[in-house]
């Protein structure tokens, strides 16, 4: 029962790089292209899906023996859908301009399939505390992608990074323009796209055969 | 030349296998290829060469570009000129235009084959010549105003995500030039679109009186079409634009070659025209706004289409390959191109969306074209059987 035995640990490490849930497993790509514009709703975000998948796992995976198979899909929807109201009404209170600009993809996060994925894969086989590590292991993967769009997004496309503006105005003097491309959804996709080339040429395994 | 053939030849055996610079053999291949033809012979297998190879391609629609570029340099100069009331003969003017594109040509050409050669030499392939007519298109269809960064970002853009990863040249699914030209359009709108980007000089120093720089199909969005020039000034290109876009007298030259020499395929030429004629008419005949009233015809000399419809649309690589699915090709970017301009009031040009579009359709075309032709010899093969 401790987080330092090398299984869980490797639930933990996993996600981040083998199987991690955005670019290996082509999880949750709608939410990654359209809450990284900046990075602070970025990491906001990140940190809000993987509380859930961490949550909603532990629930499941403790009422797994109980849950009658045919019905298992709207039973873990109750439970994600609670886990992301409570999300929803904590980032209210606490971080609202967050929660404005994060708008409806809070809501959304019922729907990524990072979450459904795991709990039908994982949490449905595997004990709770087990299943709670390898949602905080997928949380902090698909977070991990995030900020790294986020952080080039931000940076070329409004010259700031987490609202400071760190491109100077000499720059701007000098002719620099900032990336208008960067804003858009497109330039989200090219750059998971990117974030998948440079992976697989290090990790020489992940690449499929044709 | 002989002098040439011989720093060549002395080198040859450091760039082959086992030489010291053998990592760099495809580069030197493609040097000696480029200064001199090369003379081996396939050794094995039976082949059939054709006369007619990717570089003699490329080389003839370098040529079909010339009078566009010859135009658009003397014009860059006349914008100038009826901007700032400065009174220039033709060799001035032409000169003048030419000096200003001749950065964009080198930086294009620059970053775009440095991309190339160090991408074959990564794959271990040899440097082909797809770059060559890319490289020249780019500078054609931008602003004459766009800072070089820009230029060079979009060459790198488009020459690694609309062509490199694809499996570089004859694998891009995308006009490369046109990519690069949307990155721009969409990334630094500022630079792209607007009245003052097509004049050299006009975002810094005010204009005689009246000039406003704008295009015509600008001022038929802004329904300023009273201001429009003439068709006539239209079609030979005496109008703020695109470099190598504004003359259509130029670029039907170009495609009097293209089709002469069998490298663009007519199909697709005409069948653009008939689709934004076909759209052209259809508002006309509605005309509930000054944009539909426009004679349809006059949708083929203005802005890009002309030079979309010869240079971009036929590029043989991303247009469909069924002489049937050729026609629906074609036809459905004018139809867009025409649709966009009109109904979409973000967009003043619509030709390049057009094509772009088309290009990621075309496998899709040819796909229904051969199931269609596999369907009609199966009910005949049938037909027989029974009979």
């Amino acid at each position: 029962m401790s987080i330092f035995t090398s299984k869980n640990f490797k639930l933990l490490s996993n996600p981040l790089n083998l199987e991690n849930p955005v670019t290996v497993q082509i999880l949750g790509i709608c939410s990654a292209l359209a809450v990284t514009t900046k990075l602070k709703p970025a990491i906001v975000m990140g940190l809000s899906v993987m509380v859930v998948t961490a949550f909603s796992n532990l629930v499941i995976s403790a009422m797994r023996n109980t849950i009658p198979p045919r019905i298992r899909i709207i039973v873990q929807l109750v439970v994600v859908a609670s886990m992301v109201i409570l999300v929803d009404q904590l980032l209210r209170a606490f971080v609202y301009d967050v929660s404005k600009q994060l708008s409806v993809y809070v809501g959304l996060i019922i729907t990524n399939c990072i979450i459904m994925g795991r709990l039908e894969a994982f949490a449905m086989g595997n004990k709770p505390w087990p299943s709670f590590i390898d949602g905080i292991g997928n949380g902090i993967g698909y977070a991990l992608i995030l900020i790294v769009v986020a952080f080039i997004r931000e940076l070329f496309g409004s010259g700031a990074i987490l609202g400071y503006q760190v491109v100077p105005q000499s720059f701007y003097d000098a002719g620099y323009i900032n990336n208008g491309m960067m804003i858009m959804p497109t330039m989200a996709l090219v750059l998971v796209g990117v974030i998948i080339w440079i992976q697989r040429s290090f990790n020489k395994e992940l690449i499929e055969k044709d | 030349m002989k002098s040439l053939r011989k720093l060549i030849d002395n080198n040859k055996p450091h760039f082959q296998k086992g030489g010291k610079l053998a990592k760099f053999g495809s580069t030197f291949v493609a040097i000696e290829a480029f200064l001199f033809t090369p003379n081996h012979t396939s050794k094995t297998g039976v082949h059939i060469h054709d006369a007619i190879d990717l570089k003699r391609t490329m080389t003839v629609v370098i040529l079909a570009l010339v009078p566009a570029l010859l135009f658009g340099s003397w014009n860059i100069g006349y914008q100038n000129g009826l901007a700032f009331g400065i009174e220039r003969g033709i060799p001035e003017n032409f000169m003048f235009g030419f000096l200003k594109i001749l950065p964009l040509i080198i930086v294009s050409y620059g970053v775009g084959l440095g991309i190339e050669f160090i991408s074959a030499q990564i794959r271990g392939h040899e440097v082909n010549e797809g770059f060559l007519v890319t490289g020249i298109l780019i500078p054609l269809i931008l602003p004459v105003n766009i800072p070089l960064w820009m230029v060079a970002l979009a060459v790198a853009f488009a020459v690694i995500f609309g062509k490199e990863i694809f499996g570089g040249t004859g694998y891009n699914i995308m006009n490369v030039a046109l990519v690069a030209r949307a990155f721009l359009f969409f990334a630094y709108p500022s630079k792209m679109s607007g009245d003052a980007v097509w004049i050299y000089d006009l975002p810094t120093k005010v204009p005689v009186d009246g000039f406003s720089g704008a295009t015509p199909l600008a001022q038929l969005a802004q329904g300023a079409s009273s201001k429009m020039a003439s068709f006539y000034d239209m079609f030979m290109g005496f109008i703020p634009g695109s470099i190598g876009e504004t003359s259509t007298l130029a670029i039907l030259i170009g495609a009097a070659i293209l089709i002469f020499t069998g490298i663009a395929s007519w199909k697709i030429m005409l069948s653009t025209v008939f689709g934004a004629l076909a759209i052209g008419i259809l508002c006309n005949l509605l005309a509930v706004n000054e944009y539909m009233a426009l004679p349809p015809y006059y949708h083929l000399v203005m802005g890009g289409f002309a030079f979309g419809a010869v240079f971009m649309a036929t590029d043989p690589v991303t247009a469909a390959h069924t002489e049937k699915g050729k026609w629906i090709y074609g036809f459905m970017i004018g139809a867009f191109a025409v649709t966009i301009r009109v109904f979409n009031p973000a967009y003043p040009e619509g030709m390049m969306l057009a094509i772009l579009l088309m290009n990621i359709w075309s496998p899709l075309i040819d796909y229904f074209v051969i199931e269609s032709h596999i369907k009609r010899r199966l009910k005949r093969a049938k037909l027989k059987a029974n009979a």
